[in-house]
């Protein structure tokens, strides 16, 4: 089985978010990039299929050479191949069109891409990708089992969860829950060494139009001070979320 | 010409976010000089939509389409699309519309924006509030293509009550098999719980709790509340309490009228998922915690006095409010 996860290049969780040239640009200034933590789940359950299936595992990023770093760690982790495509992409489709073009290319099997990247929380690159490869989907993706031909998938759903069959190739929104926190894995010194000397082949992109743009940007209004009761008063609480807040 | 609304059903009822989604539609309609086309699949009476802005609902009863099928829905709506001349779909962000969106976007050449939580800049000019970076920013999106998809964030933009009525009609898309390709084997949902996708109130617990035996009281309070409940990362890393609970950046994120932190001391990843809540409130022993700085409302305190005890005053409060 051929896997191809793909792999977004975002701030780090605790990342404080600004912007420059008057709100139209992120800040990366002092911030530190990670692999995308939905793709990382999906690199992780590939790993899975590689140690256990003999699948081989390529990574693919869409982006700049200062995301090599990211691609990097991807293959310290495990993965066989990076690939970057040598574009920045300023819309999720302009994303998926080169996915798109790389996976057709390579003829993958199974192609794993997080639910939405943490920056701009577009959701739609593994859809569209699906969408353009006439590939099966599954969104929301909680767990992933491979036999031969036939995939059955666990997805989230409002509530609950489902598990559905289909045929590869098959394109998956990936989530927490694809492998659990505690599976996700800290390259060692090893990992680190033979990344440097796995291949990581830069690509041209092809053409694609942004269907749209964020013109931009701004921060939610500053909150207001937190109205403190006391805890041996707590119909007070109930009286300021019944009249005030009109919540309850 | 029209706005086209896909709108959802559970268990016979029209989910209140796809209400939303058609006061949303009836906004955009009105910007463009135009009326809403509603979607439904497998309704009985959809006369419910009139009230919320839909002038006409094309009804879609096909037994294939019993179980959701992303796929299947959005050549169905694809073809509605079609039908109408439509240049704007809109929908909701449940997990099922976020699902089949960007297939649609693909098949209707559309660009798609979700999250979004305004109308239109103009008419001419299609830019749309969303939220980005977790609910740390907000983009201000333009949609550059001809027709354009828009999943409308929960609670942003409310229910806007509309005189009219909807005129219904049915409509049988062409389905193809390719449309059937991925298939549901079995639905692991709870019944007669509040989802958190669905929930006006959310009850939610953290690492303070100690344990997942304590989590009683937190259900207790959801039940006086009719809330969903939820908890922080930490608590479902260690398996107190499922993935499914689990809101926050890397998990679900809150939309709700009020959510209820208890126990949770509110690290940024934490705060980022729940942030689009309306009001919040902080039930936390340590003053210091940072949920402070981000709640409407706080109690320091022990939580395991406080929440039976702040249990016990809202069902007098219900009983004397019902």
């Amino acid at each position: 089985m051929k896997i191809l996860v793909c792999i977004s290049h975002v701030p780090d969780t605790t990342s404080k978010i600004n912007f420059t040239d008057n709100n139209t640009q992120f800040d990366t200034n002092g911030v530190q990039f990670v692999i995308n933590p939905n793709d990382e789940f999906g690199l992780t359950r590939a790993m899975w299929f590689k140690e256990k299936q003999g699948a081989s595992v390529d990574v693919v990023n869409v982006g700049g050479a200062e995301t090599e770093p990211t691609l990097r760690k991807a293959l310290a982790i495990g993965a066989d191949n990076a690939i970057r495509v040598n574009t920045q992409a300023t819309d999720g489709f302009q994303v998926a069109k080169q996915l798109a073009n790389v996976a057709k290319e390579g003829g993958y099997d199974l192609i794993i891409a997080g639910r939405e990247s943490i920056d701009y929380n577009g959701g739609m690159v593994p859809g569209m990708l699906a969408a353009l490869l006439n590939a099966n989907f599954v969104n929301t993706c909680i767990g992933l089992e491979v036999d031969g031909a036939e995939a059955k998938a666990v997805r989230e759903i409002d509530g609950g969860k489902e598990t559905v069959s289909a045929k590869l190739p098959l394109v998956i929104g990936g989530q927490k829950g694809l492998v659990e926190e505690s599976d996700l894995r800290i390259p060692n010194m090893r990992g680190i060494m033979m990344a440097r000397k796995k291949p990581l082949n830069v690509v041209e992109p092809v053409e694609a139009t942004a269907q749209t743009t964020a013109e931009k940007f701004e921060k939610p209004a500053p909150k207001g001070a937190v109205k403190l009761v006391d805890p041996d008063n707590l119909d007070e609480l109930i009286q300021l979320l019944h009249t005030e807040a009109k919540v309850i | 010409m029209s706005v086209l609304v896909y709108i959802e059903s559970e268990e016979g009822k029209f989910k209140k976010a796809s209400l939303e989604v058609a006061s949303y539609a009836k906004g955009v309609a009105n910007m463009l000089g135009t009326t809403v086309t509603a979607a439904t699949f497998n309704a009985e009476d959809v006369s419910e939509l009139g009230t919320y802005g839909v002038d006409k609902v094309l009804k879609i009863n096909n037994s294939k389409l019993k179980d959701f099928n992303a796929e299947a829905y959005a050549d169905a709506l694809k073809q509605a699309a079609d039908k109408e001349g439509t240049k704007v779909v809109v929908l909701s962000q449940s997990a099922n519309s976020k699902y089949l969106a960007p297939l649609l976007a693909v098949h209707l050449n559309a660009g798609y924006a979700s999250n979004v939580v305004s109308l239109p800049e103009s008419a001419t000019s299609f830019v749309v509030k969303r939220t980005a970076f977790t609910n740390k920013a907000f983009s201000f999106t333009n949609i550059s293509t001809d027709i354009k998809v828009v999943g409308i964030s929960k609670n942003a933009f409310g229910l806007k009550e509309a005189q009219g009525a909807a005129t219904a009609e049915d409509f049988s898309p062409n389905l193809s098999e390719e449309d059937f390709s991925v298939n549901v084997v079995s639905v692991d949902k709870a019944k007669d719980k509040v989802t958190i996708a669905d929930a006006e109130i959310v009850v939610s617990g953290g690492r303070g709790l100690k344990g997942p035996e304590n989590w009683g009281m937190i259900e207790d309070l959801a039940e006086t509340l009719g809330a969903a409940t939820a908890c922080s990362k930490p608590v479902s890393d260690m398996g107190w309490r499922p993935h499914s609970e689990h809101v926050g950046q890397t998990g679900k994120p809150v939309a709700s009228n009020l959510y209820i932190a208890i126990g949770i001391s509110g690290a940024i990843q934490h705060l980022a998922g729940i942030n689009s809540s309306k009001v919040k409130v902080v039930i936390n022993n340590d003053a210091e915690a940072p949920f402070f700085k981000a709640a409407d409302y706080g109690v320091v305190g022990d939580a395991f006095e406080i929440v039976p005890k702040l249990n016990e005053k809202l069902k007098e409060f219900k009983a004397k409010n019902a």
